[in-house]
Parts: C-alpha cells; sequence; structure tokens
C-alpha cells in the first residue's frame, strides 16, 4: 500500500536580500513526506534548517519551487485558507515556548480550538482532556511565569495538538530545556506519533531526538545532505554517543 | 482547502478585556497622558459652562461676582474659553496623540512575540488589529472617564474659589452632562487615533517572528 504524502517540496528554493547580496539559504530542496512518521532535520546552523522547517510550516514562502501540504500548494492560498491551515492542519511547538503570557495554561491551550470556531464549553472540555495528556491538568489556572520550562513547553505541546492536527511542527523542542525534561518532551511527541498518528517534524541539533525519529533529514549549505531512515541510523547511533 | 471563520466579537472583547486586566499597569502608563489631556479639556469647558449658565440667569449677584473674577460680561450672551485656552486645549490633545501612539508600538514591539505566536496558531490579520483596536478603546473610555472626572470637579471647584458659592446654586446639569459626554467621545477617538498604526503594523507581521529566539 502506498503511504500518504502530507507534505512535499519540489526544488524550494530561498534567497534572502543582504544588502547588495543576495544569499541564497536553500538551494532546491525537493523531499516527502509520508503521514504519520517522526522525522527529524538535523544540520548545524546556518545550513538552511531553519529557513526549510518555516516553508514546511507556511510560514515563509520559497522563492522559487513549491511546498504541497496535503497536496494543495501553499503559495496559492489566501490569508484565510492559510489561517485555516495553520490553525487546524499544523501544531507548532517552539523552542521558546511561546506561551501568551497574559492568559493561564488551560487559556493557552483552548485558544487554536476558539480561533478555529470551536464553542467555549467544549473547548474547555478538549483543553482539559489535552492538558491531563501532557500531565498537568492539576495546574490548568496557572500563568506560564509560574510553570517551569518543562512544564511550559507540556502546555505548548497540548495547543499544538487543539485541533487535531495532521502535523506537528516543532522547532527546537528541547533546545532551551535540560537533559531530563528534554526527554520528556521527546517522549511525549513520540507517543502522539504512535497513537494519533500524528506527523512529527522537528528541527534540532539534539541527538537525543535521532533514538526516536523515523526517519532524519541531514541538511547541509542549502542542500540535503543524506535521508537517513530508523533502521539505518542505530548503526550509526554508536558513533555519535 | 477551507477558509477560517472570523472569531466571534464577544470572544475578541473578552481576550482584549484579560489582555488589559493583566497588564494593568501598563494599560495605566499608556492611558495617563490620555487622562490627563480629556481631564484638561473637560476642565476648561467646565468652568466656561458655569460662567455661561450664571450669566443666562440674569442674577445680579452672579453678574457682578463675573465682573469681579474678570470676565467680560457685557453684550454677550455665552462665555466661551479665551484663544490661548484653545490652543492649549488643541495642544495639549495633540501631545496626547503622540503620546498614545509612543505607548501602543512599545507596547507592540513588547508583544511581539505573542502576536506571532497568534498568527501561527490561526489569527488573521484583521483579528490582531481587532483586538488592538478594542483594548485601546477600552483603555480609551475608561481613561476619558476618570479625566471627565477629575477635570470637572477641578472645573467646579475653581470656579467656586474664582466665583464664590454662587456657582453652587446655578450649575447648569445639561450643558455640564454634555461637556462630559463629547470629552469621553473624544478621548475614546484620540486613543483610537493613536493606536491605529501600531496595530497596522502588528496586524501585518510575519508569523515567523514568533520563531525567533532573541527577544
Amino acid at each position: 500500500m502506498q503511504q500518504h504524502i502530507i507534505v512535499r517540496t519540489t526544488d524550494v528554493t530561498k534567497s534572502f536580500q543582504l544588502g547588495k547580496h543576495e544569499l541564497q539559504v536553500l538551494k532546491g530542496i525537493s523531499l516527502k513526506i509520508a503521514t504519520g512518521r517522526y522525522i527529524s532535520i538535523m544540520g548545524p546552523s546556518g545550513s538552511g534548517k531553519s529557513t526549510l522547517f518555516n516553508m514546511i510550516g507556511g510560514l515563509d514562502k520559497p522563492t522559487s519551487g513549491k511546498v504541497f501540504i496535503d497536496e494543495v500548494d501553499i503559495a496559492q492560498l489566501d490569508a484565510y485558507e492559510l489561517a485555516w491551515l495553520r490553525c487546524r492542519k499544523i501544531g507548532y511547538i517552539f523552542q521558546t515556548f511561546n506561551l501568551i503570557p497574559v492568559m493561564t495554561a488551560l487559556e493557552n491551550v483552548t485558544l487554536p480550538m476558539i480561533f478555529a470556531g470551536t464553542g467555549n464549553d467544549e473547548a474547555m472540555e478538549r483543553g482539559m482532556e489535552l492538558l491531563r495528556l501532557v500531565g498537568l491538568d492539576q495546574r490548568h489556572s496557572h500563568r506560564p511565569s509560574e510553570l517551569s520550562g518543562g512544564q511550559q513547553q507540556r502546555v505548548a505541546v497540548a495547543r499544538a495538538l487543539a485541533n487535531n492536527p495532521a502535523i506537528i511542527l516543532a522547532d527546537e523542542p528541547t533546545g532551551n530545556l535540560d537533559l531530563k525534561t528534554g526527554e520528556e518532551i521527546i517522549g511525549l511527541l513520540k507517543q502522539m506519533s504512535s497513537e494519533r498518528g500524528v506527523t512529527i517534524i522537528s528541527a534540532t541539533h539534539d541527538f537525543k531526538m535521532l533514538n526516536v525519529s523515523d526517519e532524519v533529514i541531514w541538511i547541509r549549505d542549502g542542500l540535503i545532505d543524506k535521508v537517513e531512515q530508523r533502521d539505518e541510523l542505530n548503526i550509526s547511533m554508536g558513533t555519535i554517543e | 482547502m477551507e477558509r477560517l471563520a472570523a472569531l466571534p466579537f464577544s470572544k475578541s472583547v473578552e481576550i482584549a478585556y484579560k489582555s488589559i486586566r493583566v497588564r494593568f499597569f501598563r494599560s495605566l502608563v499608556t492611558t495617563a497622558s490620555l487622562v490627563l489631556a480629556v481631564a484638561f479639556l473637560c476642565y476648561v469647558q467646565v468652568v466656561s459652562d458655569i460662567a455661561t449658565s450664571l450669566l443666562q440667569s440674569g442674577d445680579p449677584a452672579a453678574l457682578r461676582a463675573l465682573a469681579r473674577a474678570g470676565y467680560d460680561i457685557n453684550g454677550v450672551s455665552s462665555i466661551g474659553e479665551s484663544a490661548q485656552q484653545q490652543w492649549l486645549v488643541v495642544l495639549s490633545l495633540l501631545v496626547c496623540v503622540v503620546g498614545i501612539i509612543n505607548a501602543q508600538l512599545m507596547a507592540v514591539t513588547e508583544r511581539f512575540r505573542e502576536i506571532g505566536t497568534m498568527k501561527c496558531l490561526g489569527a488573521l490579520d484583521r483579528v490582531i488589529m481587532l483586538l488592538f483596536l478594542l483594548e485601546a478603546g477600552m483603555q480609551g473610555f475608561a481613561g476619558s472617564l476618570i479625566g471627565v472626572l477629575v477635570g470637572g470637579l477641578a472645573g467646579v471647584a475653581s470656579s467656586a474659589i474664582s466665583l464664590g458659592t454662587i456657582v453652587f446654586t446655578g450649575l447648569p446639569p445639561a450643558a455640564l452632562a454634555l461637556t462630559g459626554f463629547q470629552s469621553v467621545l473624544i478621548g475614546c477617538l484620540l486613543s483610537l487615533v493613536g493606536v491605529l498604526y501600531p496595530a497596522i503594523a502588528a496586524a501585518r507581521m510575519e508569523p515567523v517572528e514568533a520563531m525567533r529566539v532573541e527577544q
């Protein structure tokens, strides 16, 4: 059976204008990501990893080439469709957690549902359910400033799941966390991927991520260096750790 | 691809209200210049309202008090603000708008990541714009009310000092209410004008900003 392709890019390039110089960050990237996989995009800083990541998330438009999410070319979408895509199809997790500081944990989790037009009661109920899933239902009325980094990131995971997205995009989700809490977040993401069939795409240079990834895409100098599947990966793990 | 429905207005109001309540002191700073400007506007108006009302009462004691306080009461049917006072009021309102723009631009900068995050979660440009306008509207309304109260009381007190206790016998409720209403209206308008540019700047922000690590 052929797997459903959720994200596809064809020959994506991206250039930035830096004064008089044009800097080509992505030099033609074509990749396919199948539904339900746990993908890590690895690469040194400056490799174009984050830029590629933003393209896949519909946060930035390519200079040339196309990005398809669920076989829809995102360059063709208008503001309302793009907002719908970001709201319903994609869940975002950030390195810096990015919870809304004036809202409680529960309000943060329900915000995407409110944007999606979900009724108040239903949003509250599902919000509490998601907080229970990440083990923070006892702290639903706390503001982000009253939560630890790991707890904030768990709220962010719950928020990313709010509208049952097909894809979760995680940008260095463990970048601001210590080893143990980072592992907890990775475990949580892996659990979401295997239990709910969510496609997880994460930009990272945290080698802990490799353990759980189905596929690792290595980016170097704006090009795909290599794509490793899980079974190939285990062999090379020994040299990394 | 489906399209996202607009956020219900009541929800926007709720989010804007919560945002102000949590950032109470920040909002106070933004509103302070508005309170002062509206208080000054209201004060000048109230003083002339009271003087006009005394003049129109035709009471000789009142006329004597007006003349003693230095008003020119011969052959006029109402007492307005002097040209100088009008200039001062206009200037103070202008300064206030500039102050609000400044404070709101700061607020937008402080909330860059929050705005970018909201956009990632599916907020439309107009939702961001509406949130800022609503916040400014509420701040403007509350600030103007305080300003009117302060300015009105100061106006009555100052009239009582210059004209004597006779002012309390002839306070013109209709004229004072109108003045108060106008001042609140002007205050709300100024607040909205002041937030317009910062709100547009916020609404146009790219969601990628949310991803940036440095703040």
